[in-house]
C-alpha cells in the first residue's frame, strides 16, 4: 500500500531550489490539495517574481508568470475572467509585500475570491539575500551588513496582522513548515484556503513561515531551527482572521 | 514490511529526512554522488522503518515514495 | 446604415469595444479619459460584463494581462503620466504575446503636465512603450468616428498578431461630441489554444510567460517576435492622403492637427500652393513607404504636429532626410491654429503671396 508518493498536480521535474529550502515542500501541499480536491482541471496558478518564479513549471495545472508584485491583480483579471476557475498566486516577501504591497491589500478589500500562498523566509533569495520586508530586527542580510537597524530602515511588516483588519479578507492563516507537525497544519491551512474559493467564501491568504539556509547562511537543519527560535516568537502562528465558519451559521 | 523508494537523481542531499527519521534508517551515502553532484540518500536501516513517511514529509523535492 | 448618434469620443470608444466583444475594462481615473471608465461602469454590468475600478494603473493593466491570458477581449484607458504607469504592462504583455487594447488619451507633459490636448507620447507609444524589444500596434484616430472604427479594429488586429493595440488619441478628440455611425460586422476571434482556461486534464499544462532564462531562446522569441512585425509593415500600414497628387509640399499630420491642417491646406489651395498631406491612420507601422512616394514630387515636408517635433524624425527617416523639413507644432496642451499652420505652408512656398 503507497503511504506516500508524489501528488499528480506536481510535475515530475527536478526544482531549482536550493537544497533544504521549503519551498519545495509547499509546492508538494499546494499539490496535494489540489489533488485531493480534484481541480487540476480547472486551476489557473500564478507564479511571482523571486525564487519561486519558475513555480510555472513545477505545476501540471495551467500556469501565468506575473510581473514582480503583481500576482493578485492578473489573479484579479483571471477569476473576473472565468469566476468558475480556481486561482491562486504563489508569491514571496518581496513580491507580496514590498513592490506587490497595494495589489495584495486591494485584492483582499476586494474579496477577490482567490487563494494566495504567501512564503515568508525574511529575505530576497533569487537576488542573492537581500533585506526583505519581512527581514527581522537584526537581521544580517547583503543590505542591511550590519543587522536591520530599524531606526533606519523601519521594521518587518507582518502581512496577517495587518490584513486582518481589512473587512474584505475572509480567511488568514499563518502556518511554517519547518517540522513534521507544522507541515501537516499548514497543509490543512492551504486546503481551507483552496476549499473557501471552490465554496465561494472570497479571500483566503495563508502565510507560510519558509527558510533560506543559503541566504541565512545556515545548514538546512540550523535553518528548521532558525525558524523556531526566531522566526515564530516574531511571527506568531496562528489563525488571524476566519469569517469563513461565521458565513457557513447564516 | 515497509518500503521506501528514492529518485535518487533528484536528491539534494540536504538531510532533513535524515535528521527527521525516528528510526535512524536512512544517511547520506558518503561513498556516493549524484548526477547533480549531491551525496543522495539512502536506506541503511530498513528493518526498523516503520512506514511513518516523515521523511517524505519533510523532503523538499518529492523523491521519496512510502509503502506499506 | 446604422443610424448615427452624437457621442463623445470617449464614449465612442467604450460602446465600439462593447460591440467588438470586449466585456472586461479596468482603469484608473485620470482626466481627460474618465468618460470610458464611467461609460463601462454603466454599461458592463447590464451585458454580464465587468468593470473595475483598480488600485492603479499598475494594477489595471495587470487585470488585462490575467484576462488576456484567458483569451477574453480586455481593455483599459489612460492619459499619458497613467500610461508611463503601464509601461511595465505593456512589456510584460509584449513578452507573453497576449493581445489587448490599450486606450491613451494623451495630454500634456512631461511629469504631471497638464489636463489640455498634447501628441507628446509619439516616441512612447511608436517606439518606446516598455523595456525590451516590442512595438505595439498604434492606431491615430481624427474623428470620432474613427475613436469607434479603430477601436473594433484594434482588436481583430490585437487578436491577429497576439499583441496590444494602442488607440493614440487626445484630450480633444476624447472630449469632442460627433456623430457616428455603429455599425460593425466584429470577425470572429480566433482560437486561442494557448489560453489559461484550465487543463480539463485533456492536455499539457498551458504556460502564458515573458520568462527565457536561456539567451538563446530569448534571442529566438525576439527574432519570431520580430517576423511578426515585419509582416505587419508590409500587411497592415493604414493612413489617409489629402490632395496628395501633385503636391510639392507635404504636411504630415495625424489625429487632431491633421483637422487643422486641413484647413490650412484648403486656405493654400486657393492661393494655388500644391501642398497635400499625408495622415498616418496607423502610427506603427509608419507608412513609410508612401512618405518616400511623396518625396519625389514634394521638396517640402511640414510636421504639424502637438509635440516637439516627435513625428518629424519619422518623416525624416521614411524620406531618407532628402527634402527639406518644417517643424509647425505647439504643445502643452496648445493647438496649432490653421494661421500659424498656413503660414508655414506659404512660407516652405517661397514666402507670403
Amino acid at each position: 500500500m503507497v503511504v506516500f508518493e508524489k501528488p499528480h498536480a506536481l510535475a515530475d521535474v527536478p526544482l531549482h531550489y536550493c537544497p533544504g529550502c521549503t519551498h519545495g515542500i509547499v509546492h508538494r501541499l499546494v499539490a496535494e490539495v489540489i489533488d485531493e480536491l480534484g481541480i487540476e482541471g480547472k486551476t489557473i496558478g500564478i507564479a511571482p517574481v523571486g525564487c519561486s518564479v519558475m513555480a510555472y513549471n513545477y505545476f501540471n495545472c495551467d500556469m501565468i508568470e506575473a510581473a514582480h508584485g503583481r500576482a493578485p491583480a492578473v489573479a484579479t483579471g483571471v477569476k473576473r475572467a472565468n469566476p468558475e476557475n480556481i486561482v491562486f498566486t504563489y508569491q514571496g516577501d518581496g513580491d507580496l509585500a514590498s513592490i506587490g504591497m497595494a495589489e495584495t491589500v486591494h485584492s483582499a478589500a476586494r474579496n477577490e475570491n482567490i487563494t494566495i500562498i504567501f512564503i515568508n523566509n525574511a529575505i530576497y533569495g533569487m537576488t542573492g539575500g537581500q533585506m526583505a520586508p519581512t527581514s527581522l530586527p537584526g537581521q544580517i542580510t547583503q543590505t542591511s551588513p550590519y543587522g536591520r537597524d530599524t531606526d533606519h530602515c523601519g521594521f518587518p511588516i507582518k502581512v496577517c496582522e495587518m490584513l486582518s483588519q481589512v473587512d474584505g479578507a475572509q480567511y488568514l492563516e499563518r502556518v511554517a513548515v519547518n517540522n513534521v507537525k507544522n507541515v501537516k497544519n499548514a497543509k490543512k491551512a492551504i486546503k481551507k484556503a483552496f476549499q473557501n474559493q471552490v465554496e465561494g467564501k472570497g479571500f483566503s491568504l495563508i502565510e507560510v513561515i519558509s527558510t533560506c539556509p543559503t541566504n541565512w547562511g545556515l545548514t538546512p537543519k540550523k535553518a528548521l531551527e532558525w525558524v523556531d527560535e526566531k522566526m515564530i516568537p516574531y511571527y506568531p502562528l496562528g489563525v488571524y482572521k476566519d469569517n469563513t465558519a461565521k458565513k457557513e451559521a447564516e | 514490511m515497509a518500503k521506501l523508494t528514492f529518485k535518487t537523481d533528484k536528491c539534494k542531499g540536504c538531510g532533513l529526512c535524515v535528521d527527521v527519521c525516528p528510526k535512524k534508517v536512512l544517511t547520506l551515502a558518503a561513498d556516493k554522488i549524484n548526477a547533480k553532484g549531491h551525496h543522495p540518500v539512502e536506506a541503511v536501516n530498513m528493518d526498523d522503518c516503520i512506514a511513518c513517511a516523515f521523511c517524505a514529509t519533510m523532503c523538499p523535492d518529492c523523491i521519496i515514495t512510502v509503502e506499506r | 446604415m446604422a443610424d448615427k448618434v452624437l457621442m463623445k469620443g470617449n464614449e465612442a470608444i467604450a460602446e465600439a469595444a462593447i460591440i467588438a466583444g470586449c466585456r472586461h475594462y479596468f482603469g484608473y481615473p485620470i482626466t481627460p479619459q474618465t468618460e470610458i471608465a464611467a461609460y463601462m461602469a454603466k454599461r458592463m454590468p447590464k451585458i454580464g460584463g465587468c468593470f473595475l475600478q483598480a488600485e492603479s494603473e499598475i494594477a489595471a493593466i495587470n487585470m488585462v494581462y490575467g484576462v488576456a491570458s484567458t483569451g477574453l477581449r480586455v481593455m483599459t484607458s489612460s492619459s499619458s503620466p497613467g500610461i508611463s504607469l503601464k509601461g511595465e504592462g505593456l512589456s510584460y504583455l509584449a513578452g507573453a504575446d497576449l493581445p489587448s487594447l490599450i486606450v491613451n488619451v494623451q495630454r500634456g507633459g512631461p511629469g504631471l503636465g497638464g489636463i489640455q490636448p498634447s501628441q507628446s507620447d509619439y516616441f512612447q507609444a511608436t517606439k518606446a512603450g516598455g523595456h525590451g524589444d516590442f512595438r505595439m500596434l498604434v492606431l491615430a484616430p481624427a474623428s470620432v468616428q474613427e475613436m469607434a472604427d479603430l477601436t473594433v479594429k484594434g482588436f481583430e488586429l490585437a487578436d491577429k498578431y497576439r499583441m496590444t493595440s494602442m488607440i493614440l488619441a487626445d484630450g480633444t478628440m476624447g472630449q469632442m461630441m460627433e456623430p457616428v455611425a455603429l455599425d460593425y460586422d466584429v470577425k470572429p476571434m480566433p482560437e486561442k489554444p494557448w489560453a489559461t482556461t484550465g487543463t480539463k486534464m485533456e492536455r499539457e499544462h498551458n504556460i502564458v510567460n515573458s520568462l527565457f532564462l536561456q539567451p538563446d531562446a530569448l534571442e529566438k522569441s525576439n527574432l519570431e517576435r520580430y517576423d511578426r512585425y515585419s509582416y505587419i509593415e508590409e500587411n497592415e500600414v493604414m493612413y489617409e492622403e489629402y490632395m496628395m497628387d501633385d503636391a510639392e509640399i507635404c504636411i504630415a499630420a495625424f489625429g487632431i492637427a491633421s483637422r487643422v491642417a486641413k484647413n490650412a491646406i484648403v486656405e493654400a489651395r486657393k492661393q494655388g500652393i500644391k501642398v497635400g498631406m499625408i495622415r498616418p491612420i496607423t502610427l506603427w507601422p509608419f507608412p513609410t513607404k508612401v512618405f518616400e512616394k511623396a518625396a519625389e514630387k514634394a521638396h517640402t515636408f511640414i510636421s504639424v504636429e502637438l509635440s516637439m517635433g516627435q513625428m518629424l524624425e519619422d518623416v525624416k527617416l521614411a524620406t531618407k532626410c532628402k527634402g527639406e523639413y518644417v517643424l509647425c507644432n505647439r504643445v502643452g496642451g496648445m493647438i496649432p491654429s490653421p494661421e500659424e499652420v498656413l503660414a508655414a505652408i506659404e512660407k516652405a512656398n517661397g514666402g507670403a503671396k
